[in-house]
């Protein structure tokens, strides 16, 4: 198992850049997940990480080693695909052992490392199957135990579960976290799906636009959002931003809120008056008749537990996430009580996060 | 849907009701026997007498003999009766046939060297063709070539020109090459043709196969042109195929090419078969007989790759 460093790396096609300079570090044995929207560059850092792409600059390290431009098949990674690329002409055996062949491992030693890896993923019983008569689940175990048989130093995953149906998504899920505790590997897992990265990631990056803006734990990252790209994309529904004009000195414990004040975490950062955006989760608002910032009730949500329930300010429309069994009436004036310890402030031009106490080591990418 | 109900429904929108079948069935039937008799009367009038060839009206019912196919192979001289009634007896049964006609035989015909040119230079120019097709194919599906599309057009523009527009520059080049009436010669000219066909036929196929297969081998130990070799190959043979016999078929049958540049050794067989002559004039059993045996390789190489054609003839469109 291996330590990843990636440095400076960017790539371009043309015009196009598809990834802007991005920069980290995974450790070995970590869970890592890329996340972001679609064409946000994190399948082609991937790509480079494998050796499938060459990149235009920057380097990358595997356990401290430059493999920027060797052929992926010397860099002693393993690649687990969307569509799960089992070769079509073989059986499930054969696709399994098909890496160590490759290797020029002998006959007798690849049924024994097939059959301990079926064994690992409990598909034993699949070993002679054609791949095309497998459930997309299967299919999706027999891919990982392609990459999981020649014991490499890194499994790199690229949406594996986006071809397979909800439910078993969910399962998956589990499995695969589970595999990767077992065998202590490192995996950098690609997705767009933030509850696939949040439930298994020890850390995700969040890209957009070909650039990390925030690598952290799932706590950090929903907590402590870098900039308003990564609050808005972590969290269902994403994070109200309510905008307005100010000017902040180190050490307040308030913001000036349009003709009000809106108590908040110590600010860490001297800002002269500028835009800038005010950052509340859902499930931090409650409903307050005294509260300054009121609103009408738009819409409500029941979703079993939970209602999400829409309120229009004179400053935008805001989603609060109350318990169920709170009666909401459409059209109702209500007041907006926000939980200050929670809150987070944003420039609103540049769109990064604005230092507070307890900021801890989110980082901007 | 259970039979019964299937049975009781008038109109099913997915099966086809027995009437039109049986039309479909009679319109296939009917398009089979217009494209199989042409071909039966030239295998028919293969085994006929000359009289019975030319003979009006034509004769469905004849006495079979293996005149023509003996007047294919071999080169005949007429003589007096007396002259052959003083050679020794026959050796042979063609000898004997032959000889039933006042003829002797003086000697093999050309026919065998021509089929085997043809051979020669039909399978060496389809080898070649959809070698280099396959791969310039793969590295147009593959790569990001710069100026690709262009690319691709002028190599199908090359297509785009009648033989007879380019025989004469054609014609003068391989006189200064001294390719002409060479094997060499026809095999690089069809497969210059042919080539354009098979870029652009295997570049469907090879688009069409998932890039996920040769980048899990890569990563997995081989090389490139490993993966091309075991994992894109086995899965582009039916297209292989298809554009084989598509390559096989064009420089099978070439007759202006091969009529301009080649005369000697290196004739293949659509120029010698209509020059076949016999005593006054075409002896058309023999060229039928020719025709029959021209058609068989064709006939051979796609039904031993008609497993593949039938998917491949959609050329690529509704894999899987």
């Amino acid at each position: 198992m291996a330590q990843i460093r990636v440095e400076n790396l960017r790539k371009s096609f043309d015009q196009f850049t598809a990834v802007q300079g991005s920069n980290f570090t995974i450790d070995d044995g970590t869970f890592f997940a890329m996340l972001g929207p679609s064409g946000c560059g994190k399948t082609t850092t991937l790509r480079m990480i494998a050796g499938l792409e060459l990149p235009t600059e920057g380097k990358i390290l595997l356990d401290g080693e430059d493999v920027t431009f060797r052929r992926a098949a010397a860099r002693d990674i393993a690649f687990v695909f969307q569509l799960f690329a089992l070769y079509p002409h073989m059986n499930v055996a054969d696709n399994i052992g098909f890496p160590l062949k490759c290797q020029g491992m002998g006959r007798r030693e690849v049924r024994e490392r097939v059959q301990e890896t079926t064994r690992l993923l409990r598909i034993e019983h699949l070993l002679s199957s054609k791949t095309s008569t497998l459930s997309g689940g299967d299919r999706q175990r027999v891919a990982l135990g392609r990459a999981m048989v020649r014991r490499p130093k890194a499994f790199l995953m690229d949406e594996p579960l986006g071809a397979l149906d909800a439910e078993f998504r969910h399962l998956m899920c589990g499995e695969l976290r589970d595999l990767h505790d077992r065998i202590g590997a490192t995996t950098v897992y690609v997705t767009h799906d933030q509850l696939e990265a949040m439930s298994m990631a020890d850390r995700i990056a969040v890209m957009n636009k070909g650039r990390v803006e925030q690598i952290g734990s799932p706590q950090e990252v929903y907590d402590r959002p870098a900039s308003m790209f990564v609050a808005d994309f972590i969290g269902s529904p994403p994070m109200n931003f309510l905008r307005f004009e100010g000017g902040l000195r180190s050490g307040d414990r308030a913001i000036a809120f349009y003709d009000t004040s809106i108590a908040i975490r110590e600010i860490r950062e001297d800002r002269a008056t500028a835009p800038l955006a005010l950052g509340i989760r859902p499930e931090h608002i409650r409903f307050a008749d005294a509260a300054p910032v009121r609103g009408e009730v738009f819409g409500a949500e029941y979703l079993g537990t939970t209602q999400i329930v829409t309120v229009d300010t004179a400053h935008g429309r805001v989603a609060a996430r109350l318990p169920s069994n709170a009666s909401v009436r459409i059209g109702e004036t209500v007041g907006l009580e926000f939980h200050s310890e929670r809150l987070a402030l944003f420039d609103a031009s540049s769109g990064l996060a604005i230092r507070t106490a307890n900021e801890g080591s989110a980082c901007h990418g | 849907m259970t039979a019964a109900l299937a049975k009781s429904t008038a109109h099913s929108i997915v099966e086809a009701s027995p009437r039109s079948k049986a039309v479909a069935g009679s319109l296939v039937i009917l398009y089979a026997v217009i494209t199989i008799l042409p071909l039966l009367w030239i295998v028919a009038t293969a085994f006929k007498s000359q009289s019975d060839a030319i003979a009006y009206p034509p004769k469905v019912i004849f006495e079979p003999t293996l005149e023509g196919y003996v007047n294919l192979f071999t080169v005949r001289t007429r003589q007096t009766p007396d002259f052959i009634a003083k050679l020794p007896p026959p050796e042979t049964w063609y000898d004997k046939l032959v000889r039933q006609r006042d003829m002797v035989i003086a000697g093999p015909s050309k026919v065998v060297p021509r089929f085997v040119n043809s051979l020669i230079i039909g399978f060496g120019s389809t080898f070649l063709a959809v070698f280099l097709g396959t791969l310039a194919a793969y590295a147009f599906s593959r790569f990001r070539i710069p100026l690709a599309d262009d690319l691709l057009f002028f190599i199908l523009s090359t297509r785009m020109m009648p033989p007879v527009a380019v025989a004469i520059p054609i014609y003068l080049m391989y006189r200064q090459l001294n390719l002409t009436d060479t094997r060499l010669g026809m095999i690089l000219l069809y497969t210059a043709v042919n080539v354009s066909l098979a870029v652009w036929l295997l570049k469907g196929f090879i688009d069409e196969i998932p890039r996920e297969y040769e980048e899990a081998a890569l990563v997995d130990g081989y090389t490139r042109l490993q993966a091309l070799r075991k994992v894109v190959l086995p899965q582009a043979v039916t297209g292989i195929a298809a554009t084989a016999i598509f390559c096989l078929i064009f420089s099978w049958n070439e007759y202006a090419f091969a009529v301009l540049l080649t005369s000697g050794e290196a004739q293949t067989m659509p120029p010698f078969i209509p020059f076949i002559i016999g005593e006054g004039g075409q002896d058309w059993p023999a060229v039928a007989a020719a025709t029959t045996l021209f058609v068989v390789p064709i006939v051979l190489f796609t039904v031993l790759l008609r497993k593949h054609l039938l998917r491949g003839i959609t050329f690529g469109a509704v894999r899987k």
